[in-house]
């Protein structure tokens, strides 16, 4: 167990405690500051995944900006002081419910990932996702190669996994010749070659990522619901 | 003992260093070493200027107000009063009043403190002396530094008093609004020196004052610019009405006492030493001494020794300049009437913006037009693309050193450049 995995562990386990604790507490301005562990360990897991940018991205938009925006909003519609949210319990169930459902579809989609499936290897390497780290082993921290290999694993393209197979060592970003990929006559690497048959790619990441998303923007509809709601009772 | 010298990293330093004692490690304990060492020199410096800084606006202020300032603790300068007031602020009872929400005001002060010492990581203080090299190091520090003014709101809210929710809420208001122009201007030197990695920007000015930023023509007055929106963030007079003491009683601190208010002012003039730091790296070339001396003491011996004497020195420069900075803002603090928070605002959004934006607009197109007519893209000192071309030194002792200067040393071969 490296010191990097431990790390990626603690920091997983501080996102989801922060993001429990958003759910759980019931006072509006922890929530926000539970979510300010919550989307600072993200930005740490990018920082460890060697994603700088992407980290730096996390840090300055949501936890710099939205979250500031949140507090901000937070204080000054507050009615009172340290304003609390409270449910009733049926409400507790039926969102925990809703929640675990909601969890199990997402866990499902991303186990549910076919890493090797009908698109090849051949393919994979020729797309030139990762021509420079196949010469010297995948490096996470390769400089300019950060963010690309996460953008990759939407579409179910995983150069990290790919590296572990048997595959022809050369290839050649440098010395301009193509590599040798069977069926596949590539030129350029980072060019995709026309496919011998239209091959679909499988989802990856992807289909997790839009459900995140879908969801995303119910809540958001929910909030600006809930909240019009509330108006027009008091007025 | 070259080995030592010409080691790429901390951690290989150290190897080189116990196995010349006698004491041979293996490869990862001493990248714990270095690690460790890392962590503590960081550390250290988020103290040890607070406590020099606090010290010098002291006598600074004290002098601008024809007072004598501290005079007894230390002898005859009373230089030993930053360690007097943190040994009093430590006994101090650590108190959280009754309408408080206890964890959080606990905790403010720390999401202050690891906000500015975070931003530490990516600042080099000399060359390749950084704690994280990184491709995006101005990106990041900004990133953090925006984390600050979530510790101050958190600060002024759980309180639960009606001063300190002021200060706070002008505090966030001054704060998100200053950072545009600051990022903005700081993005100026980035267009000129085509990195974001602090180290190259600062590579880039070495060889002589005329390389330096601040002598373009733009980057001149973003300097001025980012300096003062710099001041701004970090609650400096005349933008500190977050604090403001003689409207708010303290602001945002007015329910702090002890520990976690010194926690507070450790953090603002750590801040003050970071930005300064960060407007030396940026427009005042870094650790260069101004004549080219230690440039071309580097490019004659990339490794060893003498390149890492050179190096030291440069670290002295650097401190110099930041610190010079440091003393500007302590300066204004003592000379300039407080501003009113609408001033303050009008100031950002009705100048400062505008002035930055048209800063930055003029920094990308300036090599434009200039190498059209002249077919140079700079007047004074050298064009930033034959400063690449200098063979740089490989790397000193330092923390992957090595990787910062990639970009710099495969444009100096020449070939791969040009695919980029």
């Amino acid at each position: 167990m490296t010191a990097e995995i431990i790390l990626f562990w603690l920091f997983a386990f501080l996102t989801c405690a922060g993001a429990i604790m958003v759910a759980a507490s019931q006072n509006v301005v922890r929530m926000a500051f539970s979510l300010v562990l919550t989307l600072g360990s993200t930005a740490v897991l990018f920082l460890l995944l060697g994603a700088d940018f992407v980290g730096a991205t996390q840090l300055l938009v949501y936890v710099g900006g939205t979250l500031v925006l949140l507090v901000f909003g937070v204080m000054l519609t507050a009615t009172g002081p340290f304003t609390r949210i409270k449910s009733s319990p049926a409400d507790a169930i039926l969102s925990g419910l809703i929640g675990v459902v909601f969890l199990f579809i997402v866990a499902s989609t991303v186990t549910a990932v076919n890493w090797d499936g009908e698109n090849g290897i051949d393919q994979k390497i020729a797309m030139g996702a990762h021509a420079k780290a196949v010469e010297g082993g995948f490096n996470p921290t390769q400089q300019g190669n950060t963010t690309r290999p996460l953008g990759l694993s939407f579409l179910s393209l995983r150069a990290d996994r790919d590296l572990k197979l048997d595959l022809p060592k050369e290839s050649s970003a440098e010395t301009n010749t193509a590599p040798v990929v069977p069926g596949v006559s590539v030129v350029m690497p980072g060019v995709m070659p026309p496919p011998k048959s239209p091959v679909p790619l499988s989802t990856g990441y992807l289909l997790p990522f839009e459900i995140v998303s879908v969801h995303l923007l119910v809540v958001l509809v929910g909030a600006a619901y809930l909240a019009r709601t509330k108006r027009r009772a008091t007025t | 003992m070259d080995t030592l010298f010409a080691a790429n990293s901390l951690a290989e330093f150290f190897q080189a260093l116990l196995a010349l004692v006698g004491f041979p490690v293996s490869a990862p304990i001493a990248h714990v070493i270095a690690v460790v060492t890392h962590v503590a020199l960081v550390v250290g410096w988020f103290g040890l200027p607070a406590g020099l800084f606090i010290w010098a606006e002291r006598k600074i202020s004290a002098r601008i107000q024809d007072r004598l300032g501290p005079t007894r603790v230390g002898g005859k300068f009373g230089w030993l009063q930053s360690l007097a007031d943190g040994v009093k602020l430590i006994q101090k009872e650590d108190l959280v009043p009754k309408d408080a929400d206890g964890l959080m005001f606990r905790m403010a002060p720390y999401i202050v403190v690891v906000a500015s010492l975070a931003a530490y990581l990516a600042l080099p203080f000399s060359d390749g002396w950084t704690a994280v090299a990184l491709d995006t190091g101005l990106f990041l520090t900004l990133a953090v530094l925006s984390l600050e003014v979530l510790g101050v709101i958190l600060a002024g809210y759980s309180s639960g008093s009606k001063w300190a929710l002021f200060g706070a809420i002008r505090e966030s208001a001054q704060m998100v609004s200053y950072e545009i122009p600051m990022a903005l201007c700081a993005l100026c030197p980035i267009v000129t020196a085509g990195t974001l990695n602090l180290n190259e920007v600062a590579l880039l000015q070495s060889g002589g004052v005329w390389n330096w930023n601040i002598l373009h023509p733009f980057n001149f007055f973003a300097f001025f610019v980012y300096f003062t929106c710099a001041t701004a963030s970090c609650k400096r007079a005349p933008f500190d009405l977050a604090e403001a003491e003689s409207e708010l009683v303290a602001g945002f601190l007015t329910e702090y006492s002890g520990f976690r208010w010194s926690l507070f002012f450790l953090a603002e003039y750590a801040s003050m030493f970071l930005v300064s730091g960060l407007a030396t790296v940026l427009f005042l070339g870094g650790w260069d001494d101004g004549l080219g001396v230690l440039a071309s003491i580097k490019t004659a011996s990339p490794n060893g020794a003498v390149s890492f004497l050179a190096n030291a020195i440069g670290l002295l420069f650097f401190l110099v300049k930041a610190s010079v900075l440091v003393c500007v803002q302590i300066w204004v603090r003592w000379t300039l009437p407080r501003l009113r928070i609408d001033q303050v605002m009008t100031t950002c959004l009705k100048y400062l913006i505008p002035i930055s934006c048209f800063l930055f607009a003029g920094t990308v197109a300036y090599p434009l037009v200039l190498a059209t007519m002249s077919g140079k893209t700079s007047i004074i000192g050298q064009p930033a693309g034959e400063r690449l071309v200098q063979p740089k030194k490989a790397a000193g002792v330092s923390n992957a050193g090595a990787t910062t200067e990639s970009h710099l040393r495969i444009t100096a071969t020449g070939t791969e450049g040009s695919g980029r």
